[in-house]
């Protein structure tokens, strides 16, 4: 019997009249799809469509083309359901998948429209005219108390700590062991030039970015790695994971083949052992629970705001109350479309709500109780554009959180297969011939770029509302019309069909 | 024990604080503000379950606590010693790094939760998932004791390090179900006979060798002299170990 029954999903042709036999082919791909045996051959079975072959043969010589192999349709069996039934066939196995969300689930971002000015009202330049992104994440004062002070005034109130950031996009947690450390200092230094935030995921701190720990959140999750004393207060917030956008509710297994000498270090567990993430936070059984962690963590570094983040599970709008309500300062909401360098495809594609839908059920519960104030919201899991950004915010976010954006401007190109430690492109991956291809600075840039572009068309968007802060767009759903969205939608997302 | 029964009485500053009544936040506030001080043995008298002692503090000082420390004593703590005289709530030495506690009499839930160094030594019983994903790196071996018993998930996840019950006075098991279930690191030893239907699945009994007889003598004596109890009737060959037999359990989940 043959090995496989799953076809090649990619075929790999080289042109061997173009072809000089450069060989960078072969060091280019680290799946092993090139081989050479007097001429170069190609093994299309091992390919991922990750195009690193494409783009570094100098003679344009290498096609990668979907496997046109036929398949008698089926509108309910489609082919990746036949493949994925001979895989569990075979194996036993989960079916083990990276990045987010790949069925075609309604995106409620892509039937949202936002408002603009016209006549009655105008619009603003933002070339011309000052535009604020600026945006402080974590709790607010109930009410401000002012004396008067010399013919001024002087602000009585004490406000907590707060996290300041430049433009409202942050950089969400990816942990250096599903990604290189190339990869974190990208998003380190960009992080700085930028005035936002990176977020350390939960593998651990490397001591090469301390220079940078004024834009970092630490992250506290399940399995502890690396969480001790000084890494608690080396960043500017730490955020307790609770769940991940692309696998609610359980755990993860970093594999042992991923734990060498360095990551070792940052997680502080022996190398080659796999680092489980337990799915619960095992002293975190009820809100009351959450409280005290949020508050240990608050003892442990002298009051830093906390963050908490969940995945958007169906009653996302009562988790969000009682974590305010715990003591949160931060509220990170990750949407069933988030990334990951590993989950089995039944959680990531199954699981979860979109990050549209949580937004605005957040906002309203907690303004409903009065209680929008004591947090702020961040919302991930999906943001693919400026345009995906303003509307997050006009739902009710205070700021956004990028992971696979963000990836995808360092090179990634979405093949899916994280969890290899394969990746062509230096980015989800530890060996080290692979990760040297990322130079940080390069990949800070385009970073920066991206980001700075994005800041650009948002302040295009706001001068077009006429307004001159994000913060007047904030939860202004008023500003959002929706197209194509059934009523109840309508209705749980507090936004008119357009024409109304 | 304090740093005062090994010889430096001298060079000891020493002061007690009357914690009756106080907001935890006060009393830790407190308390590293005696830590920057200057002092190195801080007495908190009257303490009735105010949470978070100790939390995140990194110097090396000793901290006695008369009356019942509340939850998450010596979270995150990274060196300080800390004595209670009394019973301990639950999260004691969360996440703990280094550092010491001795707690004269029961302890809580979910003790030693991520634990990656130090030692804990409880002379009573302790509650629910104690040593979960307690985990050794490099020199760093965490080290729980229980003079008692231990109720399920004892050694949950576990990843190293070494947990100990002594089970003095009681009669086997002395812990409940899902003992060390997915346990992929460090030992387990338990005083008399393991029950197998009691034991998670990624572990297993194994034989005490040369090693573990010396390092179970050499702890159960520190253990002794904190504890101020006489464990001669104790001897190591009357312990159980339990080891995961495979430090990838689940490795062979998934398929691509």
């Amino acid at each position: 019997m043959a090995g496989s029954m799953v076809t090649s999903e990619f075929l790999v042709e080289v042109d061997h009249q173009r072809c000089r036999r450069c060989k960078r082919c072969i060091l280019n791909c680290g799946f092993g799809v090139f081989d050479f045996q007097n001429m170069t051959t190609a093994d299309s079975s091992k390919c991922v469509a990750c195009h690193r072959c494409v783009v570094f043969c100098p003679e344009e010589a290498i096609t990668i083309t979907r496997n046109p192999l036929a398949f008698k349709e089926h509108p309910s069996w489609e082919v990746d359901r036949r493949k994925a039934i001979w895989k569990q066939a075979q194996s036993s196995g989960m079916i083990l998948t990276g990045m987010g969300n790949d069925l075609p689930w309604l995106n409620v971002f892509d039937h949202l429209l936002i408002d603009a000015c016209q006549v009655t009202n105008p619009s603003i330049d933002p070339l011309r005219e000052p535009m604020e992104l600026k945006t402080f994440l974590g709790r607010k004062p109930d009410r401000l108390e002012v004396s008067a002070d010399n013919g001024g005034f002087r602000l009585q109130t004490e406000v907590g700590n707060n996290v300041e950031l430049a433009v409202p996009i942050m950089f969400s947690g990816m942990s250096y062991g599903s990604v290189s450390l190339n990869v974190h200092k990208s998003l380190a230094i960009a992080a700085e030039k930028l005035g936002t935030v990176m977020n350390t995921g939960e593998g651990g701190l490397h001591p090469e970015l301390t220079p940078y720990t004024d834009h970092i959140i630490v992250q506290c999750a399940s399995g502890r790695f690396g969480v001790h004393s000084d890494y608690l207060n080396a960043g500017v917030a730490v955020e307790i994971k609770i769940g991940q956008g692309a696998k609610p509710g359980i755990g993860g297994h970093l594999p042992g083949e991923k734990i060498g000498r360095e990551v070792s270090g940052t997680r502080m567990i022996p190398v080659g052992t796999d680092a489980l993430s337990p799915a619960p936070h095992h002293d975190i059984y009820s809100i009351e629970d959450l409280r005290q962690l949020i508050y240990a963590l608050k003892e442990a570094t002298g009051y830093k705001p906390v963050s908490v983040k969940i995945a958007t599970v169906h009653n996302v709008a009562a988790i969000a109350s009682g974590i305010a309500r715990a003591g949160a300062d931060i509220i990170y909401l990750d949407g069933f479309r988030g990334g990951t360098g590993a989950s089995p495809a039944v959680i990531r594609d199954h699981v979860g709500i979109p990050v549209e839908i949580a937004i605005a059920v957040v906002d309203k519960q907690l303004r409903s109780e009065g209680i929008r104030n004591l947090v702020s919201i961040i919302a991930a899991g999906g943001i693919r554009s400026s345009a995906d950004v303003a509307k997050a915010i006009a739902l009710g976010a205070d700021a956004v959180g990028v992971g696979t954006a963000a990836l995808i401007a360092l090179g990634c190109r979405l093949c899916q297969k994280c969890y290899t430690g394969n990746c062509s492109w230096g980015i989800a991956t530890q060996r080290p011939e692979l990760t040297d291809r990322l130079d940080p600075d390069w990949g800070a840039e385009r970073l920066v770029n991206l980001i700075n572009a994005w800041s650009l068309e948002l302040k295009e968007v706001l001068g077009a509302l006429g307004v001159n802060a994000v913060e007047s767009l904030r939860g202004n759903r008023e500003r959002l019309r929706a197209l194509g969205l059934d009523s109840t939608t309508m209705d749980i997302l507090d936004v008119k069909p357009a024409g109304r | 024990m304090s740093k005062a029964a090994t010889g430096r009485e001298e060079e000891l500053k020493s002061v007690t604080v009357d914690a009756t009544g106080v907001y935890y936040r006060e009393l830790n506030h407190r308390v590293r503000e005696l830590v920057d001080e200057g002092y190195r043995e801080i007495i908190l008298d009257g303490v009735n379950g105010q949470r978070y002692i100790g939390d995140g503090l990194v110097d090396d000082v000793t901290i006695i606590i008369n009356g019942v420390a509340g939850n998450d004593l010596g979270a995150f703590m990274d060196g300080p010693t800390v004595i209670v005289n009394d019973n301990a709530q639950d999260g004691v030495a969360n996440t703990m790094n280094s550092g010491k506690i001795v707690v004269r009499g029961h302890a809580g839930d979910v003790l030693g939760y991520g634990m990656r160094g130090g030692k804990v030594f409880v002379t009573g019983d302790v509650g629910y998932r104690v040593g979960i994903h307690m985990k050794s790196y490099k020199e760093q071996v965490p080290v729980i004791v229980a003079g008692g018993r231990a109720g399920d998930f004892f050694g949950e996840y576990m990843a190293g390090g070494v947990m100990v019950l002594l089970g003095l006075g009681e009669e086997p098991p002395l812990t409940g179900d899902y003992l060390g279930t997915g346990m992929h690191g460090g030992n387990i030893f338990l005083r008399g006979p393991v029950f197998e239907d009691q034991l998670g699945k990624e572990v297993r009994q194994f034989p005490l060798d040369e090693e573990d007889r010396c390092f179970l003598e050499g702890l159960l004596e520190e253990f002794a002299a904190d504890a101020g109890m006489d464990l001669s009737g104790v001897k190591t060959d009357e312990f159980s170990k339990l080891s995961p037999f495979s430090h990838r359990p689940y490795g062979n989940m998934y398929c691509y």
